[in-house]
């Protein structure tokens, strides 16, 4: 599904330039469930945003679902994140004057799909997250955790072949981690291929591999046993 | 999808809907300014309007190229001739003149007593009496300024002129002197220096028509020129050109013939007085026309400064926006779609706000309208914008409103959409 090689990122802060990726070499296999740890500043959010296309890399190749990605403009990489690509962030980036149905469908607006099949597709989300019951309040009206489940929720309604998520449960309390985390092994258990940036090892454990990353290059990467999260 | 195909869909315009009206503050902050500017346009522009149509209404029937001349005294030996001598005119001038200057139109000698020279007569009628300034005029004279006659009277005509009858036209505040309130004084006799006269019309006072009041009395002028012993002399003259003829050269024209007639100094200045209401309305027209400038000049300006303070706006609002816009393109928006809907709500902002101001000074127009029509004094009627100006300020809003919306739309997409993300 994902398959970097060394991939190289520096920011240019002034004069100098910070030399965050080092060559990093990565591939992920359809419908893993991968952790990526490491200290803060280690450049995880980076390689995230990299591979979500958010952001470019200096150097090394990048191929997504055996797409080589390079030198896109701006138009095509909006047509790649929304057909691929689902995000999940720390500070779960609602907008604030969509209803949780409306955010949800959002991404199908872009898709081009007609308004009543948004509506549909969305309130099918939501209910797969859960919140069903919900669809008319805004973000403001919504805890953590709900919130981050309407942005699961957003991030799948595109029916993506990649959800990457950086610290999902950053902002949220044990119990409610849990529950985020529950549904992201759920949606991976459907066979989609999740990214989690994280640095709790809790959570890292509920995933099925680790990578950690320490100054700029991976340092481990390897295979676990999955925690499954039971009765929640 | 295209971008452009976007502005006609459904979709696109619910999601600036949304956009605007649950971003309530921003999108008032935002129309105030254009609201305002089209405003203060509409209602400097139809005010003109409305005062130019008013001294258009208030010198109707008065022909706009029509002067006086009168009189006075040389101040040039010439010829022979002393200086001081006072060319009276005779009926044989008027003749002269018609014959030498083919643009005149209409030609009314005028006789009188007690407006410039003479004594004002006695007008007894029963047992009120009061002095009143008299005039022998020609019917024509109506033709050249305005005399309004009371519904049921008239003017003098040609035959009371042939048959030198003693018939009177009176003014209004005479009427009120000489007369009781419920009495109609149509057909009622005066006396006018011991001479019955029979009320033919009572005239209207209108201002700005010549050198009368509103309690003369006008006679035929046979009728006078007979009483008063005047022969063929007289003092003063009503002239008006065909509407083509310029007033200024009639002014100059006829006084030049007269002084040749008369075997006056060319340069001589002082020998006849004239004015003429082609030169006063001139100014007249030429101050609405500055109106009318100076209101389109303001206009715009203030439209301009309106749609700036919308870009001005857009662009905090894009800033604002960041985050948002950081999460429409993580989401799949590509930067032509950000632009369109950007646009788009600065457009439409300046089209509602637009509209609205449109609407809001014509009400303010239909008001003043309202509020001025019982006003004889005050010239101003019909205050309209004329269409085109309307339209053309509508289109240069809708132009001004793209180009400004531009620039944040523009901004909004030249990041990455990490960096829009970051910022919160
Ligand atoms: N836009 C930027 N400009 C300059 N430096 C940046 C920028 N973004 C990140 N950095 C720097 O790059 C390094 C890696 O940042 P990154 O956000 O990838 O770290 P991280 O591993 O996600 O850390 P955290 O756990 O705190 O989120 C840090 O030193 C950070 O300061
Ligand atoms: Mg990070």
């Amino acid at each position: 599904m994902i398959e970097i090689k060394n991939l190289h990122k520096s920011y240019e802060i002034g004069a100098s330039s910070l030399h965050v990726l080092k060559g990093i070499d990565f591939s992920v296999e359809d419908g893993d469930l991968v952790a990526i740890m490491g200290s803060s500043g280690s450049g995880k959010s980076t390689l995230l945003n990299i591979l979500g296309m958010l952001d470019t890399s200096d150097t090394g190749t990048y191929d997504l679902d055996k797409i080589r990605i390079a030198d896109m403009d701006e138009k095509k990489a909006a047509n790649y994140r929304n057909k691929f690509l689902g995000f999940v962030f720390q500070s779960f980036n609602l907008i604030n004057y969509k209803n949780a149905l409306e955010n949800v469908a959002l991404p199908l607006y872009y898709q081009g799909v007609s308004r009543k099949e948004r509506q549909k597709t969305a309130l099918t989300y939501l209910d797969k997250v859960g919140l069903k019951d919900w669809a008319d309040h805004l973000p403001s009206e919504l805890s953590g955790g709900q919130k981050q489940r309407v942005a699961i929720a957003r991030a799948l309604a595109s029916n993506p072949k990649v959800l990457l998520a950086d610290e999902p449960t950053g902002a949220l309390d044990s119990t409610t981690s849990i529950e985020v985390m529950a549904l992201i092994q759920k949606i991976n258990n459907e066979g989609k291929t999740i990214l989690v940036v994280t640095h709790e090892q809790d959570i890292a454990k509920m995933c099925k591999r680790v990578v950690h990353l320490k100054d700029g290059i991976i340092v481990e990467d390897k295979k676990i046993k999955q925690n499954v999260i039971k009765n929640v | 999808m295209n971008s452009l195909k976007k502005i006609f869909d459904r979709d696109t315009w619910d999601e600036i809907f949304e956009s605007i009206s649950k971003n309530r503050t921003r999108t008032i902050i935002t129309s105030i300014g254009v609201f305002w500017g089209i405003f203060i346009y509409i209602a400097l522009a139809g005010s003109a309007k409305g005062l130019e149509n008013g001294f258009d209404e208030a010198f109707s029937g008065l022909s706009k190229n029509s002067m006086g001349i009168w009189v006075q005294s040389t101040s040039m030996p010439y010829k022979g001739f002393e200086e001081g001598r006072f060319p009276i005119f005779e009926l044989s001038d008027v003749e002269y003149l018609t014959d030498r200057v083919p643009e005149i139109q209409y030609i009314s000698p005028g006789l009188q007593a007690g407006a410039f020279s003479g004594s004002p007569p006695l007008v007894v009628r029963g047992l009120k009496s009061d002095n009143f300034n008299l005039f022998g005029n020609f019917p024509d004279q109506a033709k050249i300024s305005v005399i309004k006659i009371y519904d049921g009277g008239r003017y003098i005509n040609d035959q009371d002129i042939k048959y030198e009858r003693k018939v009177a036209v009176i003014g209004e505040g005479a009427q009120e002197r000489l007369f009781d309130l419920d009495e109609d004084p149509i057909g009622k006799y005066i006396r006018i220096n011991d001479i019955n006269f029979k009320v033919i019309g009572v005239e209207k006072y209108s201002e700005g028509d010549g050198f009368g009041t509103d309690s003369d009395i006008t006679i035929p002028y046979s009728t006078f020129a007979k009483i008063y012993n005047r022969g063929d002399k007289f003092g003063f003259m009503f002239i008006s050109g065909y509407d083509y003829v310029n007033p200024n050269y009639l002014e100059e024209t006829i006084k030049e013939n007269l002084k040749v007639r008369k075997i006056i100094h060319p340069e001589d200045d002082k020998a006849f007085g004239s004015f003429n209401i082609g030169s006063l309305f001139e100014s007249i027209i030429k101050f609405t026309r500055g109106m009318v400038f100076l209101s389109l000049v303001v206009g715009i300006a203030t439209i301009f400064a309106g749609v700036i303070g919308i870009g001005n706006i857009m662009l905090i609002a894009v800033k604002e926006r960041t985050n948002e816009l950081g999460i429409r393109r993580a989401l799949g928006a590509t930067p032509g779609e950000i632009k369109v809907q950007i646009v788009l709500e600065s457009v439409f902002l300046t089209i509602i706000a637009g509209i609205i101001g449109i609407i809001v000074g014509a009400f303010l127009l239909f008001l003043i309208n309202i509020g001025t029509s019982g006003l004889e004094d005050f010239p101003f009627a019909n205050p309209t914008v004329p269409l085109a100006i309307v339209s053309g300020a509508f289109i240069t809003m809708i132009t001004l409103g793209t180009l400004i919306g531009l620039i944040p739309a523009e901004r909004a997409v030249s990041i990455k959409p990490i960096e829009a993300l970051r910022e919160e």
